[in-house]
């Protein structure tokens, strides 16, 4: 099974804080890691690889330094990688990514399954996995916590799909793609010999020219979504909970509403 | 400190930290309570390539040194000792074949504990016969293409879940010290069982256990070197091994010096953090230089042992002795700068002291080590004057 792991590089939200003048996030001195989500990703399809063969190819999009993550992929046991960089891909919005990744998938060419993370911790908008399967006209299935089993003859995935209240049993025929959530399993551990692979693996880059990307569909300009403003939640009032009898409860709640002057103090006099 | 590692050395450090970080410390309280082998921590190790570190590339491994050994165990040991103890076990059983196996043997038994797919133990103590090695009691006796074994070795680590033995057996008593001979015995071997699992104070998860042997039949191309090597094979094999108990013992102590630093930072007493106080900064400066020097003694003598060097029995009981009487103090320390958390099991600190001790006694007691220490002086000093 070929299979194409498409992951993002992002600053470690563990570490990062929040300019209070600008909003925006303070990326200095915040170390960049792999989505945590795309690790579940490549687990899933490294699973699926050791169990029917075939190989693994992981795909970002982003500035040259990102290549250090796929590199890290490739220290997991990751067959191949390549990058998507280019500056005319800068500020690219969801739309715009998953354009970029769509054509990045169909340069390197003859998937049977893209599997990603469910979001990034970054931009937690959970849209690229579905939005690149629209892109290239796939079926697939989103928050995928367990992959039942794989018949070769069909062509057939069986897959376990996360819902609110439960889960969906869902069979999707390949050519498709899967996002994962991290019930998937726990990403196995990097080995030696994959580190040392890593160093030294040639990791080709892809430009805008290099797929053919129509110019208006990439980067910032290519972007049909807006982010008017990054802004950090009103923190809620203090909260109380009241207990006893539904009697008491409405009386304590009452002078709670006289005493803040929710009410007017007359109100409750009548 | 910056002890200049290569490339290489750094991620063997950095792997086996993650995995010690990542799959072993959310377990490492659950393996001690339950005394469960970490079978499954174990192949964590192997597909990270860190079981056959210092077996020849000829023979599956990665054909590197004590001193890269040295480094992942002492990662393993910062998180668990157990563990560690389980994972470097299967390096000392396999010790006198790598030292002095056939090529067939080496070729037969290597690649698999390499790759993680077997487990190997080392068998020499028994009941009456620890530090007095030459006390066997166990026999080997020829019979035709065969060798019979009988008796029994004691708590021995990784017993019953190691795949094959490397096991010391006397085959001519009236040869003395040059009537030990060593076999490798495989589980399953006719006559061959194992008794009960110990339960013991510390590293609680590894296996510990009897080894009988009843009327063993094993085949004569099992023996190691040849008959009446056993006690050489012994003595190599523990003048290699030493640095890495030595290593358990600085991973060990940095565990709990890490873990005495960080509650000492947060623990308030009179008002400030008893980090702030004298008495207890003073014990934790002690326990970082201790800990520090231990660690430069251990790479120092893993690299001379790498380099190929013969004298090394000396410096290697030094780095033994010195890590594990250091791993002793500095948990005993952290439990007392812990105060009375430390003494609760919800803690880490507790189980270290526990994992400390054995350290002291195994692989030669510490007061083995100083005999050795002592002897080699006494050589030394003994050869200047002629």
């Amino acid at each position: 099974m070929e299979i194409l792991i498409c992951i993002k590089q992002v600053p470690d939200t563990r570490d990062v804080k929040l300019d209070p003048e600008t909003n925006t996030l303070k990326r200095e001195g915040v170390d960049s890691i792999v989505n945590p989500f795309d690790l579940y990703a490549m687990e899933a399809a490294l699973a699926l690889r050791d169990a029917h063969g075939g190989q693994v190819t992981a795909l970002t999009m982003g500035p040259p330094q990102a290549a250090e993550a796929l590199r890290e992929l490739v220290s997991y046991g990751v067959d191949e990688a390549a990058l998507l960089s280019d500056r005319a891909f800068a500020g690219a919005d969801t739309w715009a990514t998953s354009y970029t990744l769509a054509l990045g998938a169909k340069k390197l060419g003859g998937f049977d399954l893209i599997v990603c993370g469910k979001q990034a911790i970054d931009g937690d908008t959970a849209q690229v996995g579905p939005e690149l399967a629209e892109q290239l006209g796939l079926p697939y299935a989103a928050f995928v916590r367990r992959i039942v089993s794989f018949d070769p003859e069909s062509g057939r995935l069986t897959v376990e799909r996360l819902m609110d209240d439960g889960y969906d049993v869902v069979e999707i025929e390949l050519p498709a793609l899967i996002t994962v959530v991290k019930e998937i399993g726990e990403p196995r551990v990097p080995s030696l010999k994959g580190k040392m692979r890593a160093k030294k693996i040639d990791i080709p880059v892809l430009t805008a020219a290099d797929i053919e990307a129509d110019e208006d569909k990439i980067g910032l300009s290519g972007s049909p979504t807006r982010v008017l403003e990054v802004f950090a939640p009103q923190p809620r009032g203090q909260r109380v909970s009241i207990e006893g009898e539904p009697g008491e409860q409405v009386r304590e709640l009452f002078e709670h509403l006289k005493k803040d002057k929710t009410l007017a103090a007359k109100v409750g006099a009548s | 400190m910056d002890y200049f590692l290569t490339e290489e050395q750094q991620m063997i450090q950095d792997l086996a930290r993650q995995i010690a970080e990542e799959k072993v410390l959310p377990v490492r309280a659950e393996l001690d309570e339950k005394e469960e082998f970490p079978r499954e921590l174990l192949a964590h190790f192997a597909a990270a390539d860190l079981c056959g570190l210092n077996i020849p590339e000829a023979y599956g491994g990665m054909g590197l040194g004590m001193f890269e050994q040295a480094l992942a165990t002492e990662q393993v040991a910062r998180v668990c000792c157990g563990v560690a103890v389980s994972y470097a076990s299967s390096g000392l059983g396999i010790f006198p074949l790598l030292l002095y196996g056939s090529e067939e043997q080496k070729q037969k038994y290597l690649p698999g504990v390499a790759q993680g797919k077997t487990l190997a133990a080392f068998a020499l103590t028994e009941s009456s016969a620890g530090s007095d090695a030459s006390n066997i009691q166990t026999t080997a006796e020829r019979d035709g293409d065969d060798y019979v074994l009988n008796g029994s070795k004691q708590w021995i680590t990784n017993a019953g879940e190691a795949d094959f033995y490397t096991v010391v057996a006397i085959t001519d008593r009236t040869k003395g010290p040059r009537g030990a001979t060593f076999f490798v015995v495989e589980k399953g071997d006719p006559g061959f069982s194992f008794g009960k699992r110990e339960k013991k104070m510390g590293i609680r998860c590894s296996a510990t256990g009897e080894l009988i042997f009843n009327d063993c039949r094993i085949p004569a191309d099992r023996v190691i070197a040849r008959e009446g090597m056993g006690f050489i094979v012994a003595m190599r094999t523990f003048d290699v091994s030493r640095p890495g108990v030595g290593a358990l013992g600085v991973g060990l102590a940095q565990g709990a010096l890490e873990a005495a630093v960080d509650f000492a930072r947060t623990r308030v007493q009179f008002g400030r953090a008893i980090i702030n106080h004298q008495a207890v900064a003073h014990m934790l400066a002690d326990m970082a230089t201790s800990v520090e020097a231990g660690r430069a003694l251990v790479y120092a003598v893993a690299r001379y042992l790498d380099s190929g060097a013969k004298d090394i029995s000396k410096v290697s009981a030094m780095a033994k002795l010195f890590t594990s009487d250091t791993a002793m103090k500095v948990t005993t320390d952290a439990v007392q700068i812990y105060g009375g958390h430390g003494y609760m099991r919800e803690y880490p600190v507790e189980k270290m002291m526990r994992d400390a001790k054995i350290l002291q006694i195994f692989e030669g007691t510490n007061q083995i080590q100083r005999n050795i220490i002592g002897q080699e002086l006494n050589k030394e000093s003994g050869r200047k004057k002629k």
